[in-house]
C-alpha cells in the first residue's frame, strides 16, 4: 500500500510523517532538531520564502511557516508587529501555500503551517489540507485548536497524511496529555511556559517537567518551544528533548537583518543541538 | 472590498446543517431541545453547532477549574444566597419595571415597559455577571482578575467588584475606547484599579480581549479572567448567562404583576449579548412572546461600517467560541464600527448564532442615527437618559410598536425594553451628535464666566516665571 493508499484509509503511522522523519534523521546524527518560525508574508511573501530557505540551509530541520492573523492571541509583541505588517500590506491566506511548496522545493526540510483555526474553518478545513498537502507541507501546528474540537481535522489530516502538531503545556493534566498525545502525528509541541511567544533571559525550569509529561503519556517525539532564543538555550534543551523551536529570535533577526541575518542565527543555534558524546 | 463582512446568509445554512451533525456528538438539533422542552438553561459546552472551546491548551485547565467551580457553587445554596443578599443589598435589585408612557407614544402607541438595569449599582447590567465571577475568583482562591472593557461598564462593574471584595484588577481597553470613555477610565482609577491601553488592531474591545487573554495565559495561577459578556470559551457563555437570569426572572413576574400577562416583545441590544440573554431566559419558552435583538447597525449595514454581526456575518471562531462573525474571506476578523463602544464588537455569544439559527430570536441592525434619535426621544419623554447600548433597543422598541400596531388596537400590545445602562458615561459622545459642542470640545455657553478660577494666572509667561 502506498502512503496515500494508506492516508486515504487513515491509516497513516508515525513513521509517514514528514516532520517525524525530520526529527528521526536529526536523532541518527546524535542531535536535537532544529525547528523555526517565520510568518508567511513577512516583510514580503518573497523575503519570507527566502528567510525560510537561509534557516534550511543553515541547519533547520523543520520550518514552521505562520499564516499572519488578525487575533493571534498566543503571540507577543514581536511576532504580532510582523503578522499585522505581513496582513497590512496584503497579506492573503492562500498565499502560504505558494511559500510552502517554494521552500519544500528548495530545501530538504520539512515544512509545517502553524495557524490559528478560523483562516482554515474559513477556507474549508478539507479544501485548507488538501491545497496544503499538494504544495507538498507537511502538516498543521494549531496553537488554538483542541484535540477536542478537532473532528474535522483529524479526517482531513488522515485524508491527505498530513501531520497534526498539538501543544502541551505546564498546565496541561495527566487525562489531556495522553488524549493529545494520542490525537499527535509528527512531534508534540511542548509549550516551555505558561504565557505568549516572546524572547526570555532564560528557559522556563518547567520545560523538561513538560517533556517528561509527554513522554510518561507516550510521546516518541517532543519539541520544546516558547522562549527560546540562543544557542545556550538551544544547548539546554537539546538534552532532553527531540527538537528546539525558535521563534521571535528569528522574526528579530529577519526584521533587523533580512534573511542573511536568519541565516547566521540559524548558523548559530545549531551549534547547541549537538547531544553530550556526539559532536555534530 | 474584502474588508466588508460578506452576506452569505446560505452558505451559513449550510455551514449549519453540515455542523450540526458532527459537532463531537454533543451537537443539539433544534428539534430536540423543542421536543425536551425548554431553551432557558442550555448548559453549554455547545449550543447547536455553535460554543465550544477553541482555546490555547494552557488555558484549558483553567476553564476546567472555572467550570467546576461554577457547577458546584450553583448547586450550593450558600453561594446562591449570597448573591441574592448582593443583589438585593449592594446592586439594588430587583430594578424596576417602568411604564414609558410619553415614549409609548413614538412606539405607534404599544406599551413599553422599561426594565431598569440603568438604576443598578455602577449604572447597568454588568454587576450581576462581575458579582457572580468575582466570588467565583475568591472560591477558586484567585487573588486578581482581569477584564476587559468597550464602553467602561465591565471594567467599572470590575474594578467595583475587587475593591468591594478585596481583589486586585486589571482592566484592558482599547485606546480608542478610552478616549471615547475618558469618564469610565478616571471611575476605573478611583476605584483602585489599573487600565491598560489597548493600541493592538482597532484598539477596541476585541483587541482587548486578546491581551487578556494574553495576560491570563501568563498569570492564570493566580488571575481570573472576568469576561464581561456572554462569549468566549465554555463555560462562560452558559455561566455568563446564568448569572443575568435574574432580569428575565425578574421582569417575567413584574410584567405579570403590572399588567397580567406576558408582553408580546421583548427588546434588548446585543454586544456580545449578555443583558439580551439574560432577559430573554424569562421569555424563551413562552412560544407567544417575540424575541428581539438589537446589533449596532453602525453608519449603515451596506457601508461595511457596523457591528451587525449576526445579521451579516458567518459561523468562524473568535476568542474561543464558534459562532457569528464579522470576518473576511481569508478568515480574518473585520473591524466593527458603531457609536456604541459597548456593542462595537465583531462577535457574539454562540446562544445567540444558536437562537437565530432555529428562529426563536429575530435579530436586526440598528443604525448610529436611529439609535440616537430614540435617545433623544427617551431623555425627553421620560426623564431617563440611557447609555447608547440600550438606545439600539429603544430604537428597536420603536420599529416593532409600530409593526405592532399594524396588526390591531395598538394599547393593547405589549413591549419591554431591556434598558441595560444608563448614558451618563455617553454625555460626551451625545453632546458631540447633537452638536451641543464649540469647536474646542466644550459645551456651548459653559466658557463664558469672567471670574477667574483660583490660582488662574492671567498671562502664561508670567504664571511660569512665577511657578
Ligand atoms: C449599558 C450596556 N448595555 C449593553 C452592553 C453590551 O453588552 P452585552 O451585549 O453583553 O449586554 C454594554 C457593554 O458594554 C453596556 O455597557
Amino acid at each position: 500500500m502506498s502512503a496515500m493508499e494508506q492516508a486515504a484509509e487513515g491509516t497513516v503511522e508515525g513513521h509517514a510523517s514528514k516532520s517525524a522523519a525530520a526529527i528521526d534523521r536529526a536523532k541518527a546524527e546524535g542531535r536535537a532538531a532544529l525547528v523555526g518560525y517565520l510568518p508567511a508574508g513577512f516583510p514580503s511573501v518573497q523575503e519570507s520564502i527566502d528567510a525560510a530557505i537561509e534557516l534550511a540551509h543553515n541547519g533547520a530541520d523543520i520550518i514552521e511557516i505562520g499564516i499572519p492573523y488578525s487575533d493571534p492571541v498566543m503571540d507577543g509583541s514581536v511576532i504580532q508587529a510582523a503578522t499585522t505588517e505581513a496582513l497590512a500590506s496584503g497579506f492573503r491566506v492562500a498565499s502560504v501555500f505558494d511559500v510552502v511548496k517554494a521552500v519544500t522545493d528548495a530545501t530538504d526540510a520539512a515544512v509545517l503551517v502553524m495557524t490559528y483555526w478560523n483562516p482554515v474553518m474559513r477556507m474549508g478545513v478539507d479544501e485548507f489540507a488538501r491545497r496544503l498537502a499538494r504544495a507538498g507541507g507537511a502538516g498543521l501546528i494549531t496553537p488554538d485548536l483542541i484535540p477536542d474540537e478537532a473532528s474535522e481535522w483529524f479526517e482531513a489530516s488522515d485524508r491527505y497524511g498530513l501531520d497534526r502538531v498539538f501543544l502541551v503545556a505546564p498546565s496541561t493534566t495527566p487525562e489531556r496529555m495522553a488524549m493529545t498525545v494520542d490525537a499527535t502525528r509528527g512531534f508534540t509541541y511542548a509549550v516551555s511556559l505558561m504565557g505568549v511567544t516572546g524572547a526570555r533571559a532564560a528557559v522556563d525550569e518547567s520545560a523538561q517537567r513538560v517533556v517528561a509529561g509527554a513522554r510518561e503519556a507516550g510521546a516518541e517525539r517532543v519539541c520544546v518551544g516558547l522562549g527560546v532564543s540562543n544557542a545556550e538555550h538551544v544547548r539546554e534543551i537539546a538534552a532532553y528533548a527531540d527538537g528546539v523551536i525558535v521563534g521571535t529570535a528569528i522574526v528579530s533577526a529577519l526584521r533587523d537583518g533580512g534573511p542573511a541575518a536568519v541565516g547566521r542565527l540559524a548558523a548559530a543555534l545549531s551549534g547547541g543541538l549537538a547531544r553530550e558524546g556526539h559532536p555534530a | 472590498m474584502r474588508l466588508v463582512a460578506e452576506n452569505a446568509p446560505e452558505a451559513a445554512a449550510a455551514d449549519f446543517t453540515s455542523r450540526a451533525a458532527d459537532t463531537n456528538g454533543s451537537g443539539t438539533e433544534p428539534a430536540d431541545v423543542f421536543l425536551s422542552g425548554s431553551l432557558r438553561h442550555s448548559p453549554g459546552p455547545y449550543f447547536g453547532a455553535y460554543g465550544g472551546r477553541w482555546m490555547p491548551e494552557s488555558l484549558i485547565a483553567a476553564l476546567d477549574e472555572l467550570e467546576e467551580t461554577f457547577e458546584k457553587a450553583k448547586q450550593d445554596p450558600e453561594f446562591v444566597a449570597e448573591i441574592a443578599e448582593l443583589n438585593r443589598n449592594y446592586s439594588g435589585r430587583p430594578s424596576l419595571l417602568t411604564e414609558a408612557k410619553r415614549f409609548s407614544q413614538h412606539a405607534g402607541g404599544a406599551r413599553v415597559f422599561l426594565k431598569r438595569e440603568d438604576l443598578n449599582h455602577t449604572g447597568s447590567h454588568k454587576i450581576n455577571n462581575v458579582l457572580g465571577q468575582a466570588l467565583l475568583a475568591k472560591r477558586m482562591g484567585k487573588t486578581r482578575i482581569i477584564a476587559e472593557t468597550g464602553a467602561g461598564q465591565h471594567g467599572v462593574a470590575s474594578a467595583t467588584a475587587a475593591a468591594f471584595l478585596g481583589l486586585e484588577c486589571v482592566v484592558y481597553m482599547g485606546a480608542e475606547d478610552c478616549r471615547r470613555q475618558a469618564l469610565n477610565v478616571a471611575r476605573m482609577q478611583l476605584l483602585g484599579a489599573t487600565v491598560v491601553p489597548v493600541t493592538n488592531g482597532s484598539q477596541t474591545l476585541k483587541d482587548a480581549i486578546n491581551d487578556a487573554l494574553r495576560d491570563w495565559v501568563a498569570n492564570v495561577q493566580t488571575t481570573h479572567y472576568l469576561l464581561g459578556t456572554a462569549a468566549g470559551a465554555h463555560p462562560f457563555p452558559a455561566m455568563v448567562r446564568f448569572f443575568h437570569e435574574v432580569i428575565g426572572d425578574e421582569a417575567r413576574s413584574q410584567i405579570l404583576e403590572q399588567t397580567g400577562r406576558l408582553p408580546d416583545a421583548v427588546c434588548a441590544c446585543i454586544g456580545g449579548g449578555s443583558n439580551a440573554i439574560g432577559i430573554f431566559h424569562g421569555f424563551l419558552d413562552d412560544p407567544d412572546v417575540e424575541l428581539f435583538g438589537f446589533e449596532a447597525g453602525g453608519s449603515g449595514v451596506e457601508t461595511g461600517h457596523h457591528a451587525a454581526t449576526i445579521t451579516l456575518g458567518r459561523p468562524g471562531v473568535l476568542h474561543g467560541a464558534r459562532s457569528y462573525l464579522m470576518q473576511d474571506e481569508d478568515g480574518q476578523t473585520v473591524e466593527s464600527h458603531s457609536i456604541s463602544a459597548g456593542l462595537d464588537y465583531p462577535g457574539v455569544g454562540p446562544e445567540h448564532s444558536y437562537l437565530h439559527d432555529i428562529g426563536r430570536v429575530t435579530y436586526e441592525p440598528i443604525t448610529d442615527s436611529e439609535a440616537m434619535d430614540a435617545f433623544s426621544v427617551l431623555c425627553r419623554t421620560e426623564g431617563i437618559i440611557p447609555a447608547i447600548e440600550s438606545s439600539h433597543a429603544l430604537a428597536g422598541a420603536i420599529k416593532v410598536g409600530k409593526r405592532l400596531a399594524e396588526e390591531g388596537d395598538a394599547s393593547e400590545k405589549i413591549i419591554i425594553v431591556n434598558l441595560s445602562g444608563r448614558g451618563d458615561k455617553d454625555v460626551q459622545t451625545a453632546a458631540d451628535w447633537f452638536g451641543m459642542l464649540d469647536e474646542n470640545g466644550q459645551v456651548r455657553g459653559t466658557t463664558l464666566s469672567t471670574r477667574r478660577p483660583k490660582g488662574f494666572a492671567p498671562n502664561g509667561d508670567e504664571g511660569e516665571e512665577n511657578a
